[in-house]
């Protein structure tokens, strides 16, 4: 089983009243008036510092991601946090989830880029792909709804053919035509880094992943509980397309708060939480979902929007707050003494079957010596508790690094 | 309503329903984003004395071959192909936000197909300063909030249908993201997809219909594609939205009805 700690960057002076005066978080929140570059400097540095502690706390691997126009995550761009990462830290994989890969004008950007990262590792890249999300896609980079899975999926295509191909190719596509495509450098993994594809649900996508062999994972802020939909929706295409459920196939994140007891996780946690999900995830219900972002089949399946207002918020809507244990029960959160996160844990793992589980440790404006100390606590705790699950199965989708002595070590670091 | 008939076109890459009625110099009507519109009564009183016939574009409903089409330049060939099929030399052409856009394209990219043109609050020019309300950035409750004159008596008129069942809901969520989607392949983010280099080359007289409470296409468009569109003349209907044809179907036909001949 492995760990990745997940960081979303968020900005965490946003006011109290947020969520009643300003329409969204996404797409239209007024940088000029709600972001302090000079808080954003602290957040900044603060976030690095918690993503090198947790790859030397002996997570597998560090997660950064891309989104825009938002106070729910600040990067934009993920390849500039995992380069900083890259020169600081050692062994951890560097999850990189990922470039919004049909955003890029032309994608062979994100190629180049993906690659630099791999080789300044030493070879720990994962490469997400994700479609990204509607806000960041259409609203925010202008993506028209109607073609960006065909934009995405040629765009993937040209990336994969730019690290493979041994000769300079031509790529003439319906949104991207280079004459000469040739990439410097080239990814140090062969015959590719392992590509993950984080979902936001939609049913194409999965045996899309399958027949690639990549893994497929699922970022939900609903908890474990409506995870499960999706990630069963996921396995059943592989045993239909005769696949074996090797678990590291998949992967999810989960929102964990560990403390020493868990009447002292929700006095610890609980503001933090509220945090998030009131005013990180206060998205205004017509940004949430452009028009033609998901098939008319994943629709006509059921599954919800990834961003769709949650079954919280219609409750706040309708005057009843979500409490703490509503937040657990609804499995929004895992939460609690270290006991109580590794039961929780292990259900949500074996139910979702998955062996890459991405560990939300900070939540909203949770402060830095919370953040370590929830990190500290899963990492000695609850995470080699978990470890041997899955240990009957091979895990085909993590970096293969360099060896050890072939790693360069940055000469100040060495000193 | 009548039953759709159905078309297909380039050996089966387009099928497209249409509602048809009457006799006479035809009209064609290209409906906008929300799809074939469901009162249809406007319709039947301009086919009184004229054929009146009210294509479904791909994407909508149960026409297909929307993969096929681009942009503008896709869209104009695949009408020029419409109206020969449909064995139409020359008609009147009525235009509805997106269909509006459509059918200045057709009359500008091809003058003799069109005697005389409608544009009834359409799309294709974007104005910094008051785009009007973004129909790809808003709940179905917004929209329509700001597409009526009166929403509530829209509704009780069966003007905006409130689906009842489970299966009612999941059909209209559906049917509102095709349309939309399909719509917004074209006009995503910013309507302004080059109409304004073109617009001058239109020979047919142009009449511009606006309901004057439209927040979607607010009706200050008309002034920007009056400066464009040589002699074109505008009129705004009072106590009407974005649908002038659906909240003021007397006025909007006599309206078109004196123009048309």
């Amino acid at each position: 089983m492995r760990f990745y700690w997940f960081h979303l960057m968020p900005y965490q002076d946003l006011p109290a009243d947020f969520s009643q005066k300003y329409p969204s978080v996404w797409v239209t929140p007024p940088s000029s008036r709600l972001y302090d570059p000079a808080a954003g400097h602290r957040m900044y540095n603060e976030y690095l510092d918690e993503l090198e502690h947790a790859a030397e706390a002996g997570f597998d691997g560090v997660c950064v991601n891309e989104h825009h126009q938002n106070a729910y995550g600040m990067m934009p761009s993920p390849n500039i946090m995992a380069a900083t990462l890259a020169r600081n830290t050692k062994r951890s994989a560097i999850v990189v989830l990922g470039n919004s890969i049909a955003l890029y004008n032309p994608p062979i950007r994100v190629a180049e880029e993906l690659a630099m990262l791999d080789v300044m590792s030493g070879g720990r890249l994962v490469a997400g792909f994700p479609v990204g999300s509607s806000m960041d896609t259409n609203y925010c980079y202008g993506a028209t709804p109607a073609t960006l899975r065909e934009k995405y999926q040629e765009a993937h295509d040209l990336i994969m053919r730019a690290w493979m191909e041994p000769e300079p190719f031509a790529f003439n596509g319906k949104y991207t035509q280079l004459r000469y495509v040739n990439v410097w450098p080239r990814p140090l993994q062969k015959p590719h880094p392992p590509v993950w594809v984080p979902g936001g649900g939609s049913i194409e996508t999965w045996a899309w992943v399958a027949e690639r062999n990549y893994s497929y994972s699922y970022l939900s802020f609903s908890g474990y509980k409506r995870g499960e939909q999706v990630m069963q929706g996921y396995w059943r295409t592989l045993d239909e397309m005769g696949l074996k459920r090797n678990p590291y196939r998949g992967g999810f994140l989960q929102l964990i708060c560990v403390a020493p007891t868990d009447a002292e996780a929700e006095r610890i946690y609980a503001p933090h939480v509220d945090y998030f999900y009131d005013k990180c995830l206060h998205i205004a219900a017509g940004f949430a979902e452009a028009p033609g972002y998901r098939t008319v089949k994943t629709i006509a399946a059921g599954l919800s929007s990834q961003f769709a207002p949650t079954q919280r918020q219609q409750r706040q809507q309708s005057g009843k707050r979500m409490t703490w244990k509503d937040y657990i029960e609804q499995g929004f959160i895992v939460a609690g003494s270290p006991a109580t996160v590794r039961e929780q844990l292990k259900d949500v793992i074996t139910r979702l079957h998955v062996g890459h589980l991405m560990c939300l440790l900070h939540l909203g404006n949770m402060p830095r010596e919370t953040t370590l100390m929830n990190t500290d606590l899963f990492a000695r705790e609850v995470m080699p508790h978990l470890r041997g699950l899955w240990s009957e199965w091979r895990d085909e989708w993590y970096p293969k690094a360099l060896p050890e002595r072939a790693m360069q070590t940055p000469a100040a670091r060495a000193r | 309503m009548p039953i759709l008939q159905r078309v297909s076109m380039r050996k089966g890459t387009f099928s497209v329903r249409y509602w048809s009625q009457g006799k006479g110099r035809p009209i064609v009507f290209l409906h906008g984003w929300a799809g074939l519109p469901r009162a249809t009564a406007w319709l039947e009183a301009l086919a009184q004395r004229r054929l009146v016939i009210a294509p479904e574009f791909p994407g909508f409903g149960e026409s297909t071959g929307l993969e096929r089409l681009d942009d503008f330049l896709d869209i104009a060939l695949y009408q020029f192909d419409l109206f020969a099929t449909l064995k139409l030399r020359q008609a009147d052409l009525i235009g509805h936000d997106f269909g509006g856009a459509i059918a200045a394209e057709v009359a500008a990219l091809r003058p003799s197909l069109v005697r005389r043109l409608v544009l009834v609050a359409p799309s294709g020019l974007f104005d910094e300063k008051r785009p009007g309300v973004d129909p790809f950035a808003t709940t179905e409750a917004e929209l329509n909030a700001a597409s009526w004159h009166d929403a509530a008596a829209a509704a009780k008129g069966g003007l905006i249908v409130t689906p009842q069942s489970d299966e009612e809901k999941k059909a209209a969520v559906i049917e509102r993201a095709k349309a939309l989607s399909a719509a917004g392949k074209f006009l995503f983010p910013i309507p302004d997809k080059g109409l304004k280099k073109r617009l001058s080359r239109i020979e047919a007289p142009t009449l511009l219909i606006w309901g004057a409470g439209d927040q979607v296409v607010p009706p200050q468009y008309a002034a920007l594609f009056k400066r464009r569109v040589q002699g074109a003349r505008s009129i705004a209907i009072a106590k009407a939205g974005h649908y002038p044809m659906l909240e003021q179907p007397a006025k909007f036909t006599a309206a078109v009805k004196g123009f048309l001949g």
